[in-house]
């Protein structure tokens, strides 16, 4: 970054940014985490988790789809905003059947890793408990709708990345869920491989691949030993088998 | 412009909706023939149907009736009509009938408060002022096989009931007259017009109309479109339902207006899919203006000003009034609306330039044409200029289409269509504002009370706890289920509404709605959620007692019965002993810990919620 750089602040700390950066981006990049569960660099923003909400003046906006400009002082921390955050994770909670102790995705879980570090202590509002069946179709992956929390990033890494839309975005409302691009409608008749972006991105326990379950002992977990502010974004992802 | 083939992409909705107009639903196998065709992933036409209220990936009754489900619809006994119905036809509400021949459900508002309560057929044909005899009469029709084409014409009747005219409602203007006169003078002469006239936005943000067209004219492309918003879905507006009957000359007027201004090409209607029964009409008209030379090639015989309008039919979503979700509706694909910036105005439609507007917005702009600006602007307030028609349902003698200059009281309107006694009135529909009595004098206009056109009276009887919680089944049935603040949250607004209702609240309760509504207000991606909790917000206000004397007690009261969930367990263990029944419904919450059974007691068999950390 050139002395030159223009700067935005956030909580107070200058951050450097390139004109066309998002808030998130170059947050990133100068090693501030704001939390986001739809958002991947490289992806054009998706703007639906509403997790990286910071607060420009009066005006909330979500970092990932905000603009930086020169100059903003940009609110991340502070109370109002974290009761809001940690009601936005509780609602992601409280829609799907999350079963944390037994997923094994526990402990690499961004979904997880930000409540913990929210300091979201139960769900708070009542369980939706919707019915959503386990696809254990294919071979190699397993989709488990109970933990899909609609990001998005599956379709767009399986449009954009790996050049073959086997995931779409169906239903609305609450009725909104991941829909898989066959006949069918199962897994296991898309061309989906177990090494393709749209296998490994998910940021929950949603796609999974298979008979790779608790393969990291407790304890050593991508999330166990630092909180996930405290980590580099770049780990995203299952890694490939 | 002709209509885009229909092998393109963008065309992929209406592609949908004609194949589910003719085949009353979407059959895999026809989904995946039309995948092929288009050459369009199967993933994405599945998630574009599947967004769609009126497009149905299961099967449905061959003859769907769907009961509009507007609060003064409620009012006027539209649930017990539709129960009558049910019985009569041995069908139960939102199932198809085991002979497959029919399923009965509710929509949302379908346009026709005035004149409820109402019902819509198969999607293309209405029926009014229903009554237990017409209801009866219905079921006799079904079950005699009298397909719907055959059946009373009075029963589809629909007045438009201008009951209050000023300039837009009056007598229609010659069509081209408008035209011809801004032809006088360049394009942007005409935008200088609009600003001066300071017209606002009609469909419910009040954006100045100058402002969007400068920003779209500025624009280094050669290419721009037109968009009309005719969704109309905010329940209790039907203002543009009459003004596309009473007045679709006008409105095409203002949209070619826009295109001679801007140098625009592309004109696209946006139809809600309640509306489609206003099509014919409306392709009639088109079809009359391009043979009359004020649509399509040189138009008034100008070389080079080329303008066509094609419509677009939406598919039962509220959301796609939202402007940037109707793009992408209209691009075919589902409504969730676009991250913003940019504007429409700079990245519209396909990318290009575009202006939205409403559909009484256009017709102002041909008033504001014809007339003069400075006409325009002496009428109103300093900063809403103009007229603005209103669509006034529920507790009135005389319900029907009010257009009064901007800045008139509410106690005016409420007067002039014989409401006495209202103790609150709904202006700008569920996400406008609910009014008590005591502010009657308030004025509708930019100023003080924004309104898109909706106002709906609720006499003395009325339960501000019912409009309010009618209000949240709606933001929760219509949300798109994007962003999670809105997909979730209005869910649990309506199932605490739920709750308190079912006389199981507490203050609590009522603080988890409020901080709901506040989540709502400043986290949504849209406006749809930001104003999800606009009637709790106002009711909760100025109706507290229409809360408060549900509450159970202000201690925390649980959602679900403890006792009933406990019936497995007893019928399981053959146990009817009065050691097995919990007392419920209690307040004390650390004696009901200690009758609690043991933990693993199948008392629930969903899976129980769990600690979050790893
Ligand atoms: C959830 C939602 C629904 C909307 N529905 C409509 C509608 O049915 N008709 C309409 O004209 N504007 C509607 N709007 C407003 C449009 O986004 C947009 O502001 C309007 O079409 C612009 O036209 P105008 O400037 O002429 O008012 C809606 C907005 C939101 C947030
Ligand atoms: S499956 Fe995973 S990546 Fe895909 S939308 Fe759901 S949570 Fe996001
Ligand atoms: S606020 Fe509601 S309607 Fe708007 S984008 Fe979010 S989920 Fe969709
Ligand atoms: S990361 Fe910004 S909304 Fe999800």
């Amino acid at each position: 970054m050139t002395p030159a750089a223009p700067l935005f602040l956030l909580d107070g700390h200058p951050v450097p940014f390139k004109p066309g950066e998002t808030l998130i981006e170059a947050a990133t990049r100068a090693g501030r985490h704001i939390p986001h569960l739809c958002w991947h660099p490289g992806f054009a923003p998706h703007g639906s988790c509403r997790l990286c909400m910071v607060a420009i003046g009066e005006r909330q906006l979500a970092a990932c789809s905000t603009a930086a400009e020169a100059g903003l002082e940009v609110r991340l921390h502070g109370e109002a905003l974290a009761a809001q955050r940690r009601t936005l994770l509780q609602l992601l909670f409280v829609e799907g059947n999350h079963f944390c102790p037994s997923c094994e995705r526990s402990g690499a879980c961004k979904l997880q890793a930000e409540a913990c570090e929210a300091g979201v202590e139960g769900p708070h509002f009542e369980q939706l408990y919707p019915d959503r069946p386990v696809d254990a179709s294919h071979p190699d992956v397993l989709l488990d709708l109970n933990r899909c929390i609609l990001c998005g990033l599956c379709v767009r890494a399986s449009a954009q990345h790996d050049g073959k839309a086997v995931f779409a975005l169906g239903g609305r409302g609450l009725g909104t869920q991941l829909v898989v691009g066959s006949a069918s409608g199962r897994l296991g008749d898309t061309d989906l491989a177990a090494s393709d972006l749209a296998a490994r991105i998910c940021p929950v326990g949603a796609i999974l691949p298979k008979r790779r379950g608790f393969a990291v002992p407790i304890g050593q977990r991508r999330y166990d030993a630092a909180p996930i502010s405290a980590l580099p974004e770049t780990d995203d992802g299952m890694p490939p088998p | 412009m002709s209509a885009a083939p229909a092998g393109e992409p963008g065309q992929l909705l209406q592609r949908l909706v004609a194949l589910q107009a003719q085949r009353g639903w979407l059959p895999p196998a026809a989904l995946e023939a039309l995948a092929v065709e288009m050459a369009l992933p199967l993933a994405e036409l599945r998630g574009v149907a599947g967004f769609y209220r009126f497009l149905h990936l299961a099967p449905v009754g061959r003859l769907r009736l769907l009961f509009s489900d507007h609060v003064s619809d409620r009012h006027q006994g539209a649930p017990a009509l539709m129960a009558r119905l049910c019985a009569r036809l041995g069908v139960a509400p939102g199932q198809v009938r085991a002979d497959g021949a029919l399923s009965i459900d509710r929509c949302s508002c379908i346009g026709l408060a005035d004149q409820g309560p109402s019902l819509l057929v198969n999607h293309g044909q209405v029926i009014t002022r229903l009554d237990a005899a017409r209801i009866d009469a219905l079921a006799q029709a079904i079950e005699a096989g009298l397909p719907p084409a055959a059946w009373p014409a009075e029963w589809q009747q629909v007045d438009e009931p201008v009951r209050r005219a000023d300039v837009l409602l009056g007598a229609a203007d010659a069509p081209g007259a408008a035209l011809a006169a801004a032809l006088a003078q360049p394009g942007s002469a005409l935008i200088e017009a609009l600003a001066s006239a300071r017209l606002l936005g009609r469909g419910g943000a009040g954006y100045p109309v100058a402002d969007k067209w400068r920003a779209c004219a500025a624009q280094p492309v050669t290419e721009r479109v037109v968009v009309c918003n005719a969704d109309e879905g905010e329940p209790g507006t039907f203002k543009d339902r009459t003004l596309l009957r009473l007045q679709p000359d006008a409105l095409i007027e203002g949209m070619t207006l826009a295109a001679w201004a801007l140098g625009a090409r592309h004109g696209l209607i946006y139809l809600r899919g309640e509306y489609r029964w206003l099509l014919p009409g409306l392709q009639q008209v088109l079809a009359r203006r391009r043979a009359a030379g004020l649509l399509g090639a040189a138009i008034a015989g100008r070389p080079g000003f080329d303008f066509d309008i094609a419509i677009h039919l939406g598919a039962g979503a509220y959301v796609c009034g939202e402007e940037s979700a109707l793009l992408e509706s209209l691009e075919g694909r589902r409504g969730v609306p676009r991250i913003r910036p940019p504007y429409p105005s700079s990245h519209g439609w396909r990318g290009l330039p575009t202006v939205v507007n409403n559909v009484e917005t256009f017709c102002c702009v041909a008033q504001i044409a014809l007339r003069g600006a400075a006409r325009w602007a002496a009428i109103g307030t300093a900063r809403a200029t103009g007229t603005k028609i209103h669509s006034v349902s529920g507790d009135c003698a005389r319900p029907g289409l009010y257009e009064y200059p901007l800045g008139t009281p509410v106690a005016r309107i409420l007067a002039d269509c014989g409401a006495v006694d209202a103790q609150a009135v709904q202006v700008g529909g569920p996400s406008g504002h609910c009014v008590p009595a005591r502010d009657f004098g308030r004025r509708i206009a930019q100023e003080d009370l924004p309104s898109a056109g909706a106002f709906t009276v609720f006499g003395p009887g009325r339960d501000l706890f019912e409009v309010a919680r009618h209000a949240a089944d709606f933001f929760a049935h219509e949300s798109c289920g994007f962003c999670t603040p809105c997909r979730v949250g209005t869910t649990l607004m309506a199932r605490r509404f739920d709750k308190i209702a079912a006389g199981s609240g507490s203050r609590h309760d009522l603080d988890a709605l409020r901080s709901l509504t506040e989540l709502l207000g400043s986290s949504s991606h849209c406006g749809l959620g930001a104003s999800a909790g606009r009637m709790l917000h106002d009711t909760l206000r100025h109706h507290r007692p229409a809360y408060e004397q549900r509450l159970q007690s202000l201690q925390f009261v649980p959602g679900f019965d403890l006792d009933a969930e406990l019936s497995q367990a007893r019928a399981l263990t053959g146990r009817h002993d009065a050691g097995a029944h919990l007392a419920t419904r209690e307040t004390d919450v650390t004696r009901k810990h200690e009758v609690m059974p043991e933990p693993d007691a199948p008392t629930n068999p969903q899976p129980q919620p769990q600690r979050i950390a790893p």
